[in-house]
């Protein structure tokens, strides 16, 4: 039974070209794990690094093992607080993904709704959209998240800021992606508008609403997916930029790109490994889901295949 | 520009109360009133907008919340840092990345391209600070060779302070720039390879060969003239992203520029500068797009001859 599902996995063009490329196979296992890992951070994890009664501050600034000084116990070593390197990313990487994807998901549909309501409709309306993404492609996506971030703080009582906080990055970061959603779903509406399928379900008196969600949307999912996946790891790089700048999730639940500002700290004073890990991990992480959408791009797109 | 002008206006007004971040929290209702009237808040709101813009065209942006500091003098002070930076960091990712996407383009399945192409790879997955970072540990911490932070001793030139005359502004120049510009640079090595290849193709290149003119003249000359145009572009449109992108590096070096300002605006919610901030941004990119369309003009002859026909 399993088997015969993964051969008619692997008759698809897609799935054939995915078991034929090394690097989709590597980076889409990396990927896997690290999901793994953060979802189950709980069983994954040594230690709970949220937990109090498990930190001590006495094993604060253990090296790695196998360093010199380093104890078996914390095999990455620990942070300032004396929190298990190891077990402090995994979970640094739950609150990065659920950022990365909550923004992209955010981005999708707003951008998708707008994209595909202005190929659709047209006219004025179309043309005050497009301006919008223009306007918009122009201003760099980290100055948009940041500004829009600046903006929420200062609407945002303080003390409410830090239960929002993770809220408003979401809002932040998706708020600057839109646009690239928006763009390529209008094209392509604008391509399926005058396909057959389209005026078919016209004549039979569909409704605009049910023709552009139910019936266009679906049609142009391909190239839409592979934006998601490259801007996965944009979202999950502008996260940590943030992070990292101190206007992004607040130090009580670190991501990584906060472990990475922690650690910047205690660089000259040699202790390396709370900055290098997780810039470490973060690095694997973007580059994995990079070439991912690298290999979509090229998978999905049967134009490409042709030459 | 009027859009952002209005956001930033709505945001100085409307967000908090500017009386309350001016006076304190605990100053008497009377006082309050005082400085209400003063700065003109019982005033209908288009005559507050209007007066708003004057003030931004005269270069008024009123008084930072935090440091209590006129924020035009801020940012004039903090200007040439910033621009210093922007400036270095767009040079050498232009030469550099010219260089490498040349060579890439001519020598396209050599070693050494392929190397070059991987690190480019590298270099967009990698995000900024990171790269700050490494670069830190590396020729600071371990070589001990680079400063790792502050602009070295500055010279004030009257109204710009530069480091590009002393030996140690120099210095600490080099890693935040070269942070700043290895994002850049790949993208321009790509752009000028794909175009590269492109162009190599095209009739009038293998003309060129038939014609038996020399292998480096017809790359130098003829085909890399041609690969260049697109490079402008992309030139001005990272201009703006490298003025955004010196949001990080200043904070990672600690560059004493307009981003480090900003940021510290972001953590204190200190509304004069960051409207000031946004509208200088939104300003230099409607001039960045404005002299491009006009290079444009000048250097494609083929947009030159179109608009004399028409």
């Amino acid at each position: 039974m399993l088997l015969k599902t993964f051969n008619k996995i692997y008759d698809t063009d897609v799935g054939y070209s995915f078991f034929n490329s090394k690097i989709a196979i590597i980076s889409s296992t990396i990927m896997f794990i690290i999901f793994l890992c953060s979802v189950f951070a709980g069983v994954v994890a040594p230690y709970n690094p949220f937990d109090p009664a498990s930190i001590s501050l006495m094993d604060a600034f253990t090296p790695p093992s196998w360093s010199e000084g380093g104890s078996s116990s914390f095999i990455l070593g620990t942070d300032q607080q004396g929190r298990d390197m190891l077990s402090t990313m995994i979970y640094g990487s739950r609150i990065s993904l659920i950022v990365g994807f909550a923004s992209i998901l955010f981005a999708m549909v707003l951008g998708v709704f707008l994209g595909v309501t202005a190929g659709y409709i047209g006219g004025r309306y179309e043309i005050i959209v497009m301006r919008l993404t223009d306007v918009q492609l122009t201003i760099p996506s980290i100055l948009m998240a940041l500004l829009v971030n600046g903006i929420a703080k200062s609407v945002i009582s303080q003390s409410m800021h830090s239960e929002m906080a993770i809220y408003v990055l979401i809002f932040a970061i998706g708020i600057s992606e839109w646009p690239q959603f928006a763009r390529v779903s209008r094209a392509s509406t604008l391509v399926e508008k005058n396909k057959e399928y389209v005026s078919a379900s016209r004549i039979i008196g569909l409704s605009n609403i049910i023709i552009m969600f139910k019936h266009i949307l679906p049609n142009i999912l391909r190239p839409l997916l592979v934006i998601a996946t490259i801007g996965l790891a944009l979202a999950i790089i502008t996260e940590s930029t943030l992070s990292f700048l101190g206007v992004g999730v607040p130090p009580t639940t670190p991501s990584l790109g906060t472990l990475i500002r922690f650690g910047n700290s205690f660089l000259f004073s040699g202790e390396w490994w709370i900055t290098f890990f997780p810039a470490i991990f973060l690095i694997v992480l973007a580059l994995s889901i990079n070439l991912l959408g690298d290999w979509m791009r090229d998978a999905l797109n049967p134009k490409l295949k042709i030459r | 520009m009027i859009v952002v002008a209005f956001v930033s206006f709505s945001l100085f007004n409307f967000v908090g109360d500017p009386v309350i971040s001016l006076t304190g929290e605990d100053s008497s209702i009377e006082r309050q009133a005082e400085v209400r009237e003063a700065i003109g808040l019982n005033d209908p709101v288009y005559i507050q907008f209007s007066r708003f813009l004057g003030n931004v065209i005269q270069g008024d942006f009123g008084i930072s919340y935090q440091l209590k500091r006129e924020v035009s003098d801020l940012i004039a002070e903090r200007m040439p840092a910033t621009l210093e930076l922007v400036f270095v960091s767009a040079l050498l990712a232009i030469i550099v990345g010219v260089i490498l996407g040349v060579y890439t383009g001519i020598h396209r399945d050599s070693f050494v391209s392929n190397v070059i192409l991987v690190i480019s790879l590298a270099g967009v997955s990698l995000p900024t600070f990171i790269i700050g970072i490494m670069l830190i540990y590396l020729f600071s911490v371990i070589l001990g060779v680079l400063p790792s932070f502050g602009r070295g001793e500055v010279i004030d030139l009257g109204f710009w302070s530069t480091g590009f005359l002393t030996i140690s502004g120099l210095k600490a120049l080099i890693l935040p720039s070269v942070t700043l510009s290895l994002f850049q640079m790949t993208y321009v090595i790509r752009l000028v390879r794909a175009e590269m290849m492109e162009i190599l193709q095209t009739d009038y290149i293998k003309f060129a060969k038939a014609r038996g003119i020399k292998k480096n003249t017809i790359n130098y000359k003829h085909a890399l003239k041609n690969g260049l145009i697109p490079v402008i572009t992309i030139t001005g449109i990272n201009i703006g992203t490298l003025i955004a992108f010196s949001i990080i590096t200043e904070t990672v070096f600690q560059w004493p520029g307009m981003g480090l300002l900003f940021i510290n605006a972001v953590y204190f919610v200190d509304i004069p500068i960051m409207s000031a901030y946004m509208i200088m941004v939104a300003f230099i990119f409607v001039m960045i797009n404005f002299i491009v369309d006009i290079t444009y003009y000048f250097i494609d002859p083929r947009i030159r001859i179109k608009d004399e026909m028409s």
